[in-house]
């Protein structure tokens, strides 16, 4: 059963027809990557999803309900967070208190407590530098506050928009590394990737983007190794 | 965890000394009065301090704390002083009721001046704030029954300095309160980032108008003690115009945008200064000047930045005290 469903989705921006008619699903406890080159309309998909670009057409299903006309923050509320592009950690704030808005929605003081320690556990350098200003973390540590302040809203499905951009490689894998972690404990994840190696791998299944349209899908092992994947965005 | 929904057990106490320290600053300067060591010039001071305490506090949750760059706050303080006057003068209403109305038809016109903040960010907003604030100045200008150019005269004195003190302890009680629990939080997160504070479910829209709202009835009451004290009001740019507004905003940012310790520090200040200074007469405005960019530039977060006078802070201060204390008498025994 598709926890996420996409079908048709058209969106613009002015003039612009960023999206044109995108289709695609994700399972319960499934990764799956969307790939595609700068300026493809992966993000333009992950905000319509969350609800924050508003779609021309097409429907977004999520856990059999329709997201049409339902705000962002209530679409938060039904349990599908997002983590967006580049960061945006709120700088002038701790990274505890980062983390404490990411469960700004919930009142299970006690569970709260639980996710806290489960995400310093999965982020200890989140730990020994909770008091921190996260302004003044480096791009890993704010990337990894980011996604810990998402998880806080013990999402059911997390979308992940480019964790792993602008990362030295080591902090890149441990990215990776903790995403896979993180769908092991029970969240599925769409996320979308340039580094296409890293993502297959640890991804069931794949859209490939191209200029607002699904170019190519199928599964990540199989994608992996086709010869206009591997051209384009393995660098073989 | 989550310190924003969950009160310290420590609040209780410190509330009781709070309340005391409240009482008791009210009563010195009763006393004081009473032994006419305080004139009525000074208490008239003060009084004006407490107002501008509550402009500057609100208009600190607009731009300070939810990062709306307003520069429309006099207009708030324009509605709340014309139209409680109105009230009491043509109708004869009762001076508190009139004060709440004021307070409530300000924050409502406050919500229609937080729309355009739905849409605008920044520089933009702030120019339409600005022009929204004159088109309500120029609308009062044109009401000949409020006096028009020459300003609305003959206003009751019904503010007291008691009244100004207890309102301005309540505001700033009050918009404490409000920053530091969850909604406070989800304030600070859209000034932070708006696109992250979407995304994490908080709702945009509510905040921001909900800040404008909450600012303008504040700003709103505030004016009705300024023209039930001066028993004057006109429509001048300084008094109700965007140089008042931009008064209002140099207390803002001067006491450090998003620390209400700072507002209320800079309120004091920059009230008394134009008044001590009244001895050099026509250098007052220059001396005052200067006096802003020095501050600025050697303090560029405010005076008190992202500081606040906090329990915990005490607490640590205390506690620092006393270790001290006992290491010394260790040292001696
Ligand atoms: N806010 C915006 N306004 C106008 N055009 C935009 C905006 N955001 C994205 N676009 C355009 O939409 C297309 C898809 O962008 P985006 O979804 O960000 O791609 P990707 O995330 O795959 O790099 C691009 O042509 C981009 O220039
Ligand atoms: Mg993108």
């Amino acid at each position: 059963m598709a926890i996420l469903e996409v079908r048709d989705l058209h969106v613009y921006y002015g003039m612009i027809h960023a999206l044109k008619g995108v289709s695609f699903h994700i399972k319960q406890g499934e990764i799956v990557t969307l790939i595609g080159a700068n300026g493809a309309g992966k993000s333009t998909t992950l905000r319509a999803i969350s609800g924050l670009t508003p779609k021309s057409q097409g429907e977004i299903v999520f856990k059999g309900k329709s997201l049409d006309k339902i705000p962002a923050h209530k679409i938060v509320e039904l349990g599908l967070n997002q983590v967006p592009e580049g960061r945006r950690v709120f700088p002038q704030l701790s990274v505890e208190d980062n983390l404490a808005l990411g469960a700004y929605l919930r009142k299970d003081t006690e569970e709260i407590r639980k996710d806290l320690k489960q995400v310093y556990d999965l982020f200890p350098r989140l730990w020994e530098r909770k008091k921190q200003q996260s302004g003044s973390l480096s791009g890993g540590e704010q990337q990894m506050l980011a996604m810990g302040r998402g998880l806080m809203g013990r999402p059911e499905l997390l979308l992940l928009d480019e964790p792993s951009m602008g990362l030295a490689p080591l902090l890149v894998r441990e990215i990776f590394n903790v995403i896979k972690e993180i769908n092991e404990q029970g969240t599925t994840i769409l996320l979308v990737e340039q580094n296409a190696n890293l993502s297959l791998d640890i991804s069931s299944r794949a859209y490939v983007f191209e200029t607002g349209k699904v170019a190519l899908q199928g599964d990540a092992r199989e994608l992996a190794a086709d010869p206009r994947i591997q051209e384009a965005y393995l660098g073989v | 965890m989550n310190r924003m929904n969950e009160p310290r057990k420590l609040d209780g106490k410190w509330n009781i000394v709070v309340l005391l320290l409240v009482v008791v600053v009210y009563g010195v300067i009763q006393l004081l009065a009473a032994k006419e060591i305080l004139l009525p010039y000074h208490l008239q001071v003060m009084g004006l301090i407490c107002i501008n305490i509550m402009l500057v506090v609100s208009l600190n949750l607009i731009n300070g704390f939810t990062g709306q760059f307003s520069l429309g706050h006099a207009s708030f303080l324009a509605i709340g002083a014309y139209l409680s006057a109105a009230l009491t003068v043509f109708l004869g209403m009762n001076f508190y009721l009139a004060l709440i109305i004021s307070g409530l038809a300000s924050g409502f016109v406050g919500i229609l001046i937080g729309l355009p903040a739905l849409r605008l960010r920044g520089d933009y907003l702030a120019i339409a704030t600005l022009g929204f604030g004159e088109i309500i100045r120029v609308v009062i200008l044109n009401i000949p029954a409020v006096g028009g150019p020459r300003g609305f005269t003959g206003i009751p004195r019904y503010t007291t300095f008691g009244l100004t003190y207890i309102l301005a302890v309540v505001t700033v009680l009050g918009i404490k309160n409000f920053v530091n629990s969850a909604h406070g939080r989800a304030c600070v997160s859209i000034r932070e980032d708006e696109i992250a504070a979407g995304s994490l479910g908080i709702n945009i829209i509510y905040y921001k108008v909900a800040a404008f709202a909450i600012g303008a009835m504040v700003a709103g009451v505030a004016g009705a003690l300024f023209s039930h004290y001066m028993q004057y009001i006109s429509p001048g740019t300084n008094q109700i115009g965007f140089l008042r507004s931009i008064d209002i905003l140099i207390m803002v940012v001067l006491g450090g945008l998003g620390s209400l310790t700072g507002s209320v520090v800079s309120a004091i200040l920059l009230t008394l200064l134009p008044e001590l200074l009244r001895g050099f007469a026509q250098y007052r405005m220059i001396v005052y000047s200067i006096i802003l960019i020095v501050m600025m530039l050697f303090m560029p977060s405010g005076l008190l930045g992202g500081f606040e006078l906090s329990f915990e802070f005490l607490e640590n201060l205390i506690g620092k005290f006393k270790i001290r204390k006992r290491g010394v008498s260790d040292g001696t025994s």
